[in-house]
């Protein structure tokens, strides 16, 4: 038998189309048929939520109110905090000195001077005496508001301790005036023009030459409202910024008083003279009186005019972000990584890998849809897990009575799908280490040790803060950035390390930082993959 | 495409060990190729190395005239048995072919084609890691058949299988050449191959020790060799010895003879009035042949092979 008198074979089954849709559909045909990984996404899924939902009844401290609120019987405890005009919990009290302000109008101030009292440098048992001092947020100057209700809109022109002039509004507005301190030598002329919904705030240092320092607008503004001095100041704080313990600090109120020595007005001012009082809850806090003489006025106050921030220091938070619902991320991680890795290694561990590149020859192109496949799938279990986790999360969190600080859809969407995204570009990296080191246990265990380790060691009150957040920085756990929807305001002083929900890197760079591991990872697999016998 | 496999001048180091040494030969179409050698000869490695698994040193090898990673739909230009064991053992037979289906486009209509052509019907929806090695063999043919290619390759397929199994291998293996296909099946177990083989590639230490048809190599084997039956064996082995003849004690009362011709063998025991009972031509077994090359392969290539090139040159 010679080849020549041999009939040539003559397939009768035509080949299909050749693309790289074909290879996606193989590898999704490959993950969906073994039960195991698509049960491991399934208990990803769960355990985020469970551990999440953990994470939002956990806590019990949710009855002490900041600005003192009333308090619910029946185990649950709620406190009442004033929302501000964008529906953010805040703090709002101070000492107002004021009048009603009939349509437009304005009001010149000269502040010549900004002191105040410190609790004890010792609050121990026994209880040394105040002492003076500011702490850096005390302010005092003009303000313009809706109405004496806490949390109305208003606009304000103040000088601070260490901030220099700033025209705040609405609770989180914050503008940047003169810089430096006030002294008699050097005293403050400040200024709020009112305009319909518009205030503008002026300041100048010799009563002459004034610069403006913004202007804002204040929808809805009433025709009259209330415009006058005030003074407050912002608890002082001792924490022990070495370790990043949530309440590791006494917080004591502080009071600040100005002097005022030049009041002049314009517009119409229907009211006969000034009245004082406390604006906000009185609770332990509500320290504060006027002196008027001579047309200088004295007046002091303690409290703040500012957001609430999550995690603030306070003996115990405020309430619960959305981030607080996804603290199973974390658990939910770790099956994510076994199943993704075992989408590569086990096919090592029984040769298939051989079959799937015999099918494939195209190595790269294996990888590629292998990892494409894998991050998908990942991804919807993410967004669905975090979805359910922060709806889930809220309810839980609003039946038990505590607080969820509001955030805008934007920050929401990004929160979940971000979360979602994490769980992808985990699952590639673990894919890529997979293919690497072609050892399941192996790679589980670096994939485990350079995300999920970190992030427990950073966000727990286990490392000092600057370690904690130099990990959150450079190891791939710096993705859990992405998940803060707590919001940093300067102009409030807080603790703002990752144990009470504040990462060091911006959320995208964050998540950015996950990003280039799963690239370079990709990058070596591919390079191995293609170099490899296998 | 030429239903052909061509390897030529493959060398192939695995650390200081030399896998695949000058690895030369050609599966011609319409027949079966028997693969054979010892353990450890290179027989896996070299299929590894003609479906682009493994990067041979040096050399090439081509399926139908290219090179297997070229090849775009590979599993219809070549069905592959490397390993039978290469299954993730808690999918089911029927998703695991229906994964390499969708990896070349094919269907799962193609699927069920070829898990009827293997026989496996019954046992499709089980899980693969519950098969026997027999079963598992029959669904590494399946996957091999399903892009009905021109070109098989098989290592050791007759593995694991029950007689009943083997019978059913043979016959599908002689099908598959009868359809004009190149078949290429490694086997260590010569005795599998027998009934089956068309052609011998026999390799050892990395490289062809001979590539010849099966009756060629039966007919070497037996050719000059003679088998006499005599009650007095040392007397026969000392006079035919003595003539020129190697001689070998086969039985109790057998000798086998090569180097003399059957006449000049009952002439001599006659001559030295040696009784003796039969002579007759030896029938060697493919098992036997195999044995006498791969014996002694150094002595071989001196000898055997240069035998067969005069052989076949007569
Ligand atoms: N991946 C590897 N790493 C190191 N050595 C290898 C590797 N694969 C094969 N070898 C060596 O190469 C040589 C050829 O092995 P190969 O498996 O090709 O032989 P074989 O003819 O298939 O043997 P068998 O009949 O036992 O299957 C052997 O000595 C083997 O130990
Ligand atoms: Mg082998």
């Amino acid at each position: 038998m010679t080849a020549s008198t041999v009939t040539q074979y003559r397939p009768a089954q035509r080949p299909g189309r050749d693309g790289f849709a074909q290879l996606l559909r193989a590898e999704w045909t490959k993950f969906r048929t073994v039960r195991a990984w698509v049960i491991g996404l399934v208990i990803a899924v769960l355990v985020m939520i469970g551990v999440g939902l953990f994470g939002a009844s956990a806590g019990g401290s949710s009855c002490q109110a900041v600005s003192g609120g009333p308090v619910r019987t029946g185990g649950a405890c709620a406190p009442t905090f004033p929302a501000g005009p964008g529906g953010e919990p805040v703090t709002d009290s101070f000492y107002f000195v004021r009048q009603p302000l009939a349509g437009n109008g304005s009001i010149t101030v000269r502040i010549s001077s900004l002191t105040g009292l410190l609790p004890p440098a010792n609050p121990g048992p026994v209880a040394t005496d105040t002492r003076p001092g500011l702490v850096p947020w005390a302010k005092a100057g003009i303000i313009i508001k809706e109405s004496t209700r806490p949390g109305s809109a208003y606009a304000a022109m103040m000088v601070t301790a260490d901030h220099g002039v700033r025209l705040q509004n609405d609770f989180t507005g914050d503008t940047k005036g003169q810089p430096g301190a006030v002294t008699t030598t050097s005293p403050r002329w400040l200024r709020l023009t009112r305009s319909g919904d518009t205030v503008t705030g002026f300041d100048s240092a010799d009563g002459t030459h004034w610069t403006q320092v913004g202007t804002v607008h204040l929808s809805g503004l009433a025709t009259t409202v209330q415009a006058g001095l005030f003074a407050t100041s912002p608890e002082y704080s001792v924490i022990s910024q070495n370790f990043g313990g949530g309440g590791g600090g006494s917080i004591l109120p502080s009071q600040a008083t100005a002097v005022f020595d030049h009041v002049g007005r314009s517009g119409t001012w229907p009211a006969s003279a000034w009245s004082g009082g406390y604006i906000g809850a009185a609770g332990g806090s509500g320290i504060g009186k006027y002196h008027q003489a001579s047309g200088r006025f004295t007046v002091t106050g303690s409290g703040d005019i500012a957001p609430i921030v999550a995690g603030s220091g306070n003996s115990g938070d405020p309430g619960k972000t959305i981030t607080d619902h996804l603290v199973g991320t974390f658990a939910g991680l770790i099956a994510v990584i076994v199943v993704a890795t075992l989408f590569i290694t086990a096919e090592y561990r029984r040769d298939l890998i051989r079959t799937t590149l015999t099918a494939t020859p195209r190595r790269g192109r294996v990888l590629a849809a292998k990892a494409i496949v894998i991050s998908s799938v990942t991804f919807v279990a993410g967004l669905v897990a975090a979805a359910a986790g922060v709806i889930i999360g809220a309810q839980v969190s609003h039946a038990r009575g505590s607080l969820v600080f509001p955030v805008s859809w934007l920050t929401e969407v990004r929160v979940i799908a971000g979360t979602a995204a994490l769980v992808a570009v985990a699952a590639v990296l673990a894919l890529a280490l997979g293919t690497v080191l072609r050892r399941s246990a192996a790679a589980v265990t670096i994939v485990i040790v350079a995300i999920v380790l970190p992030y427990i060691l950073g966000v727990a009150s286990i490392l000092p803060v600057g370690a904690s957040e130099w990990l959150l920085r450079i190891t791939p756990a710096a993705a859990f950035a992405i998940q803060q929807a707590a919001v940093q305001y300067p102009q409030v002083n807080a603790l703002y390390t990752p144990t009470s929900g504040y990462f060091p890197l911006a959320p995208w760079a964050g998540l950015a930082v996950l990003c280039g591991y799963a690239a370079l990872a990709l990058i070596l697999a591919t390079i191995m993959l293609r170099r490899r016998d296998v | 495409m030429e239903a052909t496999i061509e390897v030529s001048g493959l060398r192939k180091k695995f650390g200081p060990h030399l896998a695949l040494n000058g690895m030369t030969f050609t599966v011609e179409p319409g027949q079966v190729t028997g693969f054979v050698g010892p353990n450890g000869a290179g027989k896996s490695t070299t299929m590894r190395v003609v479906l682009g698994l493994d990067a041979a040193d040096e050399g090439t090898a081509l399926v139908g005239g290219q090179p297997y990673a070229s090849l775009r739909h590979p599993l219809s230009h070549v069905g592959a048995l490397l390993d039978a064991a290469a299954l993730q053992p808690s999918r089911s037979a029927r998703n695991h072919l229906l994964w390499l289906a969708h990896s070349q486009g094919l269907t799962a209509r193609r699927v069920d084609a070829v898990i009827e052509q293997a026989g496996l019907e019954s046992v499709v929806r089980r899980k693969a890691g519950g098969f026997s090695l027999g079963m598992r063999q029959r669904l590494g043919i399946a996957a091999a058949m399903l892009g009905d290619p021109p070109v098989l390759m098989m290592d050791e397929p007759f593995n694991g299988m029950d007689p009943e199994g083997i019978v059913w291998m043979r016959g599908f293996l002689r099908s598959l050449a009868g359809q004009g296909r190149a078949v290429l099946v490694s086997s260590h177990l010569m005795s599998e191959l027998q009934d089956t083989a068309d052609h011998l590639v026999v390799v050892g230490r990395g490289k062809v020790i001979a590539d010849t048809s099966v009756r060629e190599l039966l007919s070497a084997a037996s050719r000059d060799r003679i088998t006499v039956r005599t009650t007095t064996r040392s007397e026969a082995m000392t006079v035919l010895a003595h003539a020129g003849a190697t001689v070998a004690a086969t039985g109790r009362d057998t000798l086998t003879i090569s180097g003399l011709p059957a006449d000049r063998v009952v002439a001599l025991l006659g001559e030295s009035a040696v009784p003796f009972s039969e002579v007759s031509a030896h029938h060697a077994s493919l098992e036997e042949a195999y044995m006498e090359l791969t014996k002694d392969e150094v002595e071989f290539r001196a000898a055997a092979a240069e035998d067969t090139t005069e052989e076949a040159a007569r």
